[in-house]
């Protein structure tokens, strides 16, 4: 749910982060936190454990700069990728108006991915909204492993599980490394923001 | 949905806010939407991160939601946290907003619940209209 303020000429949306756990959702959003400066983004707040796994979510406030004379805020936030949390899950997903799958490359983690995306096709179905009208972009994370002794899926056989249906953009990421982190980033806000437009169009020709 | 707020809702919605924080001494209110939206403040937020905030409380009010749920309940409407010199209220009003009331020991519990329940019904009937709008609409 994009917030409009035509008081504030300010657009606010919500962007997730989705994927198994320990597919690198959190490490993301670090990446882009460190890569930014302090007047285009908030502070990081993280609800995690001790362990470091994400046990509510991560937030990270970015500012686009402007568009048809809006400001652009993107919120940008993490889920808990373990298959128990299931209801925060739910809750960090109201009002999304951009979903990245984050998919782990690891060969171990194929089944993971399938159910993570599943599970979020359901999740957004009962906010009523379809996985293929939201704005979604997949990114294949931990391409960094390739040639070491961790085995990774091709490419192409991440595609056919994932993305033969939905047919979104998607990128081959480091996300501990940067490489296809703010690619991603970019097309998601892209796609979101040209959904709002499409949005705010509508409504500025109800309210004449 | 969208929540389109005009210039007017927010000049509406600025007087109620002014009101509380001036009846009630409260250091700031904010009005935050339940996906973690910050639609409008007042008072002395200089040093406060108002996007964490905002998003943390809409964290918390869905999770309290979800514990009301567990022991029967449709959900709490309010919540507090004391802390040793600055307190937190947080209310709910309606379905979609949260506001959240920042006071320290200048006032009492008793003083900002009193000005909150004031302000509730004229805040409640504002987003009203602004709900209701949106769904004439959509139609």
């Amino acid at each position: 749910m994009p917030f409009i303020n035509f008081s504030k000429d300010e657009i606010q949306c919500k962007i997730v982060y989705y994927g198994a756990g320990f597919c690198g959702k959190t490490t993301n959003l670090q990446y882009i936190f460190s890569q930014t400066k302090d007047d285009t983004r908030g502070k990081m707040v993280s609800i995690d454990t001790k362990g470091d796994r994400t046990l509510f979510f991560d937030f990270l406030s970015l500012n686009l700069g402007k568009i048809r004379g809006f400001d652009i805020r993107v919120q940008l936030y993490t889920v808990p990728g373990q298959v128990h949390y299931d209801a925060t899950r739910k809750l960090v997903l109201k009002g999304v108006d951009g979903v990245v799958f984050v998919a782990d490359s690891l060969k171990v983690q194929r089944k993971k991915n399938i159910e993570s995306l599943i599970n979020l096709a359901k999740n957004l179905a009962e906010k009523g909204v379809s996985i293929r009208m939201v704005p979604l972009v997949i990114q294949y994370n931990k391409r960094d492993l390739d040639g070491t002794d961790s085995e990774i899926l091709p490419i192409e056989i991440l595609e056919k599980d994932l993305n033969s249906m939905l047919k979104v953009p998607s990128f081959s990421a480091s996300a501990l490394k940067g490489n296809g982190v703010f690619e991603t980033l970019r097309e998601i806000s892209k796609l979101v923001v040209k959904d709002v437009s499409r949005k705010i169009m509508l409504v500025d020709k109800q309210l004449r | 949905m969208n929540i389109v707020i005009t210039k007017r809702d927010l000049e509406k919605i600025n007087f109620c806010l002014n009101k509380m924080v001036s009846s009630s001494m409260a250091q700031s209110v904010l009005l935050i939407d339940r996906s973690g939206q910050l639609i409008a403040h007042h008072g002395n937020t200089a040093e406060i991160d108002l996007l964490s905030l905002s998003a943390l409380t809409a964290a918390n009010f869905g999770a309290t939601a979800e514990i009301a749920k567990i022991l029967g309940e449709k959900e709490f409407t309010l919540l507090f946290h004391k802390g040793r010199s600055e307190n937190v209220y947080f209310s709910a009003i309606g379905e979609h907003v949260i506001m959240v009331t920042l006071f320290d020991d200048n006032t009492s519990l008793g003083v900002i619940r009193y000005q909150i329940d004031k302000i509730i019904g004229e805040l409640s009937r504002i987003f009203f209209s602004i709900f209701e709008r949106k769904k004439v609409q959509t139609k």
